[in-house]
């Protein structure tokens, strides 16, 4: 495949056209992601994640430019929502980053999230491996701005950078469940705001409580709260020190090995369940499906049921066995 | 439902007048595309930048400065340099019409003035792109 050789070879519009290969998702895209699987599993896969207006694309423009004095070069995948309603998606995160503009050491993809919920994309894991073949030592992702459980990220970034700012919440907010818990570096921007000592400060006490599980689950690792103004710079180094702390912890600890496992773990799951739901589909037939759709929908059986039927119709081989489990499955589950 | 049409949005050189730009985005957003939108004063390197990176359908360039036919065949040339001349480019602003029809020879597809309206806009370009 010419386009892989290119990409991995560093032809930028090659590896342009691979993304979005990948990103459409058809059987381009998956001999694509075959051919590159081997040389992937080198970068380091930092997520930016946190709520709307709190600085994330800045944050990544400053943090990739740190990054890039040190030599290492920075692949950046900026997410932004879908529209349910058209399908379109404004995807303005470029518009931040334009110090990155020009560096060839750098490489800004922009993607809509189409329908997928979490604050990624679906591709978006699958984008991160086509930069990571193609070299880039250090790749950000940045999610939509994401609420209280868009938690996708945790499972698709080795480090996960949360971005909070001052004056959204009270100390309530900071213990809740969810975002806060998965971040491995918090990060209070706009520090030059009032309040950013103390929301630094609340954020500091929530992490050291959720201590005890947390810490147990991270290896030890205690998440550090940084201050910074990414708009001018400052504090940005300390968060790209922090990033390089938490990926030689990883290491240390044999939790890079099994961050990866896991991760391959969730993607094999991930595949087998949506192949598997397609071959199920196209076996059993539309006609049929919506029959049974009907039937739970005029409630004749309930949902639950008539999924378990249709699986059994697909496994089955013919028709004998559809009517025979169709007759069983009455008998068992109805009473 | 197949794959949204990306659209590069982008305001080449230094008049800081985004208002349109913006709406048009907007507009297209809404009519199914893959806005990427660059914001203010970007160079014709920058934008040819990044609509390789972004592997764009279109790019579309909002100027109100007067100085289209300079910045456009600088945008033109280096896409065709990057290998990018399946790119289709059209130009929104203050054109005056021969300008346009020089723009037009010049290889951008369609050039749409102050009157134009977005639905206009949209659906054209969605056309063009999709062939829908």
């Amino acid at each position: 495949m010419g386009l892989v050789q290119d990409a991995l070879a560093g032809d930028r519009r090659a590896l342009a056209r691979v993304i979005s290969l990948v990103e459409n998702g058809g059987p381009e895209g998956r001999a694509a992601l075959a051919a590159l699987h081997p040389h992937t599993g080198r970068a380091h896969v930092v997520g930016v994640t946190g709520g709307p207006g709190t600085g994330k694309s800045t944050l990544v423009n400053a943090l990739a430019g740190v990054v890039r004095q040190r030599g290492i070069t920075v692949g950046v995948l900026a997410v932004d929502p879908s529209s349910p309603f058209s399908g379109g998606a404004l995807l303005g995160d470029r518009v931040r980053m334009r110090d990155l503009a020009g560096d060839a050491g750098v490489f800004i993809r922009s993607m809509a999230t189409r329908g997928s919920l979490g604050g990624l994309a679906q591709a978006t894991s699958d984008a991160v491996k086509v930069l990571d073949a193609a070299g880039f030592g250090l790749i950000l992702v940045e999610t939509v701005g994401a609420g209280q459980s868009e938690l996708a990220i945790a499972g698709a970034a080795h480090t996960v950078v949360v971005v909070e700012a001052p004056g959204l919440g009270d100390e309530v907010q900071a213990l809740k469940a969810g975002l806060l818990e998965i971040a491995d570096i918090l990060v209070v921007n706009k520090a030059d705001l009032p309040g950013a000592a103390q929301a630094a400060r609340a954020l500091g006490m929530a992490a050291d409580r959720g201590g005890a599980a947390g810490e147990a689950g991270k290896g030890g690792w205690r998440t550090p709260v940084l201050l910074t103004a990414a708009l001018d710079g400052a504090g940005v180094p300390e968060v790209a020190d922090a990033v390089v702390a938490h990926g030689e912890h990883l290491r240390a600890r044999g939790m890079w090995a099994a961050h990866e496992r896991e991760r391959a773990r969730a993607e094999f799951v991930d595949h087998l369940q949506r192949e598997s739901f397609a071959r199920l589909m196209a076996k059993v037939g539309q006609e049929r499906v919506e029959g049974w759709v009907t039937r739970s929908a005029t409630r004749e059986v309930d949902a639950h049921t008539a999924a378990r039927t249709v699986l059994s119709l697909g496994l089955a081989c013919g028709e004998a066995d559809v009517e025979r489990e169709h007759s069983s499955s009455e008998g068992s589950d109805y009473f | 439902m197949g794959t949204p049409p990306r659209i590069l949005i982008a305001k080449p050189g230094l008049d800081g007048h985004d208002r349109g730009a913006k709406v048009v985005a907007r507009a297209l957003r809404d009519a199914g595309m893959e806005v990427i939108y660059t914001g203010l004063r970007q160079t014709p390197e920058m934008i040819v930048e990044a609509a390789l990176q972004e592997d764009v359908d279109a790019v579309g360039l909002s100027i109100l400065s007067g100085a289209h036919m300079t910045l456009v065949p600088r945008v033109l040339d280096g896409l065709r340099e990057a290998g990018l001349s399946r790119v289709k480019v059209y130009v929104g602003g203050i054109v005056p019409e021969e300008d346009a029809q020089a723009l037009r020879d010049a290889g951008v597809v369609e050039v749409f003035g102050p009157g134009a309206s977005t639905r206009v806009i949209a659906s054209t370009i969605q056309q063009q792109l999709t062939g829908a």
